[in-house]
């Protein structure tokens, strides 16, 4: 496979005619000078640099702190679109906290032979500490960021399922912010479906699944590893917009079973910690010994009924990408029903099979790590050169259960402001999900681009943009 | 509030004023150096920069000889300086960021657009002639913080707190100026000589603690003498860099802190004793005791407070 790929372009058709959510937009983008859309871009990184809204780059010494690149022309979903994308999005999560259930209980998925026992029991990201635990409400996962890509009309896949503690919808928040100041006549033009009550809907969730719900007022905090952390950011702005307390590990102590936060003045019990810091990290006592970012004693007081983590330790299990292959059976065995969203067909780079027809297309394919994240050690085939495809599959053959490949895809591409004036770029989309008394999707979530002209990789570490992603309303 | 959150605050304010004192300080260095001596550098100037900041022994073990160069470098952009321009704008910014929920907005872009902007200069642009520019705007970067301070932050506990780490450092320069050439203002110093050695040390000290315009005002003569400049910056209230006044603030927000938690702590008398020693004391006290004492006792005591007060409530 080698030249240019064909893609869907979501703004126009194969005649070139803007399809009908697009119409407006475009015309508008045409009735404006060359040098509109890069004034609006400066404007934005100044508006952006000034709030602190930064994401910090592993690895690179002298910018600890980055702007992602923003894309100022927003990508656009009809109503209708949205409508099946979070049909298909509220099953899959009701389906994944199921699994979650069922696998640190009774595991009848197991037993019917759905899924192997190994890929469970021998698995990472299987906690034996959480079996036989029920969380309130038997919820597990209650924040997701479900990754979406799309290769035609009607054609949506589920990439990733992030269930651990997905980051990015503070970027949702700020991108529509900022179109708002920009380009508020765009607004007038359009019904675009609000996303500002994600704080609200995110407070409600936490709430909602606090241990001791007759309590009229549950204390909440957001638990950051701390400033130097890449997300940190989106941690303050969280804790800010939803009025609750942003807390490190060391403001935070058990007693009896009980957790509490260091006031200036007396300790106050915390029910519900939304964390953002790993499952390894988040207790020295049950998990890595040496960890300075956790609270000593806080899974007991967690098993103990006497607070809410969030998301539950050992989630990771349901967004493995050892078990992503399953989430299709995964979907049918817990709610009886067909997958709505398709996932895409994946090899698992542990079976021979599966290996031998990798290595015979690593040109065309793309292979990642199973633990991997962030874009970082994974091979795109038709983009890679023929010295990083020999490398790589090196690095292949000594380790394949490390790895999974899955085929190219044609992602979807929309309009994008670049040098030369606007181009289609491609892109994913992340919609943000909750879960508690009940599941809350907040219209559009995060469009992540690829800047640079056919590349597929959106990741912002490896030079990925945002963009606005609107909901129309009917 | 977190006492992380409390110390947070104390410690953000304490550093941006920290920032604007180093630069006042590399200020009047600048000028003396021109002034009292026509353009020839005199170790000395640079020297009582380097003292009153507490920064001399470090520079002594990094640099060595004293020159404009050096202690600018040092006190401007050392990164391993915990004095220079530099690290407390970045530790203002930490301590901001790592309460980014507690403080508004308008106060956050003061400070990360200092710190933005003072990273985007190259310390290599900064030479001897564009110092006073550079300094200038410093200057002003901390006056648009403590403006935004005053004019948005909510005047609950975390309002008292960064009142609190203000003032206890700009008490903590005051006295260290005064101290690195306390026999200047010593009342004999009125007496003997011609003066005109003195006269640059004393201007030097009031444009050190900002007072120099001020202090014409203060002492309707006009005329500057060891005694009226020494009562000026230690015990009189309206003088905003005095002793006095420092405490009169800290003794406030002690006592406003006292009432918002409806708990009087230990740090809470600690200042309130300061302050009261400070109104009752006279300058003629002040020197029979010794000057040099006086302001030793001052800077430990001045330290105590800030301990208890990190104590009474739960800095981390």
């Amino acid at each position: 496979m080698s030249g240019e790929r064909t893609f869907f372009n979501e703004m126009l058709d194969d005649a070139g005619n803007s399809r009908p959510a697009y119409a407006k937009l475009d015309s508008w983008l045409a009735s404006k000078p060359p040098n509109f859309l890069k004034k609006k871009n400066r404007e934005a990184e100044t508006i952006f640099r000034r709030l602190g809204i930064t994401f910090a780059v592993y690895g690179s010494s002298q910018a600890t702190e980055r702007l992602i690149p923003f894309d100022p022309i927003p990508r656009i979903l009809s109503a209708s679109e949205w409508r099946r994308l979070s049909a298909g999005i509220d099953q899959r999560v009701r389906a994944l906290n199921a699994f979650l259930h069922d696998i640190y209980h009774r595991q009848e998925i197991i037993r019917a032979g759905r899924i192997p026992a190994d890929l469970i029991m021998q698995n990472e990201a299987f906690l034996p500490e959480m079996v036989g635990f029920t969380p309130a409400r038997k919820v597990y996962a209650h924040i997701i960021g479900t990754d979406l890509v799309r290769v035609g009309e009607d054609d949506f896949y589920v990439l990733e399922d992030n269930t651990r503690t997905p980051s990015g919808v503070s970027y949702m928040m700020e991108n529509r912010e900022t179109m708002m100041r920009m380009f508020p006549e765009l607004f007038e033009l359009h019904r675009v479906a609000p996303v500002e009550h994600y704080p609200d809907s995110l407070r409600q969730t936490l709430e909602s699944v606090g241990p001791d719900q007759s309590k009229s007022n549950q204390t909440v905090v957001v638990l950051t590893p701390g400033i130097y952390n890449s997300a940190y950011f989106e941690h303050a702005f969280l804790a800010d917009s939803m009025g609750v307390e942003l807390v490190e590990g060391r403001d935070l102590f058990v007693d009896e079973g009980k957790v509490f936060m260091r006031t200036t003045r007396k300790p106050k019990q915390v029910d519900v910690i939304y964390r953002r810091i790993d499952d390894a990290f988040l207790d020295p006592l049950t998990f890595q010994p040496e960890s300075m970012l956790g609270v000593p004693g806080l899974f007991d007081a967690y098993r103990a009924g006497n607070v809410t983590i969030c998301n539950a330790p050992g989630t990771g299990i349901a967004d493995d990408k050892a078990i992503y292959a399953y989430v299709p059976d995964i979907i049918e065995f817990y709610t009886g029903q067909k997958p709505i969203l398709k996932n895409v067909p994946t090899w698992n780079c542990s079976r021979p099979d599966d290996l031998a027809y990798v290595l015979d297309n690593l040109e065309d394919i793309v292979v990642k790590e199973v633990h991997g994240s962030g874009g970082y050690g994974m091979l795109i085939g038709p983009t890679a050169s023929k010295k990083e495809i020999a490398d790589f599959r090196k690095v292949l053959e000594s380790n394949p259960s490390n790895y999974i490949a899955q085929p190219t895809l044609a992602l979807s591409a929309c309009p994008t402001h670049v040098a030369s004036g606007v181009a289609p770029r491609h892109v994913d989309l992340r919609p943000y999900v909750l879960i508690g008394d009940q599941v809350r999707i907040t219209p559009g979530g995060l469009t992540r681009v690829a800047l640079k002209k056919g590349s597929l990789v959106v990741n912002s570490s490896q030079g990925g943009g945002t963009k606005d992603t609107w909901v129309l309303e009917d | 509030m977190l006492g992380r959150t409390a110390s947070s605050l104390f410690w953000m304010s304490r550093y941006h004023e920290r920032a604007m004192n180093t630069a006042k300080l590399l200020e009047v260095a600048y000028r003396t150096a021109i002034v009292a001596h026509g353009g020839q550098d005199s170790e000395d100037d640079w020297r009582f920069a380097l003292l009153c900041a507490g920064c001399a022994f470090g520079y002594q073990e990094k640099i060595g000889d004293v020159s404009p160069k050096g202690v600018i470098s040092y006190m401007v952009f050392d990164k391993e300086n915990p004095s220079s321009v530099r690290v407390c704008l970045e530790t203002a910014r930490n301590n901001a960021r790592a309460v980014r929920t507690s403080i508004t907005s308008e106060l956050w872009e003061a400070i990360n657009t200092t710190w933005i902007e003072f990273m985007d200069t190259s310390p290599q642009s900064i030479t001897r002639d564009r110092l006073p520019e550079f300094l200038s705007w410093i200057s002003q970067r901390s006056h648009l913080f403590r403006g935004a301070l005053l004019n948005t932050l909510l005047r609950d506990d975390g309002y008292f707190f960064s009142q609190l780490g203000n003032f206890v450092e700009r008490a903590d320069n005051t006295a260290r100026v005064l101290n690195t050439q306390y026999w200047v203002l010593l009342p004999d110093n009125d007496v003997i000589g011609d003066g005109s050695m003195d006269r640059y040390q004393w201007t030097g000290i009031l444009r050190a603690l900002s007072g120099h315009r001020s202090y014409r005002f203060a002492y309707p003569d006009a005329k500057l003498t060891a005694f009226n400049i020494a009562e000026f910056l230690i015990l009189r209230r309206e003088m905003p860099r005095s002793l006095a006044h420092c405490y009169e603030w800290i003794s406030g927000s002690a006592n406003d802190l006292g009432l918002f938690y409806g708990e009087k702590l230990p740090s809470l008398t600690m200042a309130d004793q300061i302050s009261d020693d400070l109104a009752n004391t006279e300058m003629q006290d002040i020197y029979h005791n010794g000057l040099h004492d006086f302001l030793n006792d001052f800077i430990i005591q001045n330290n105590n407070f800030a301990g208890q007060l990190s104590k009474d409530y739960n800095f981390a």
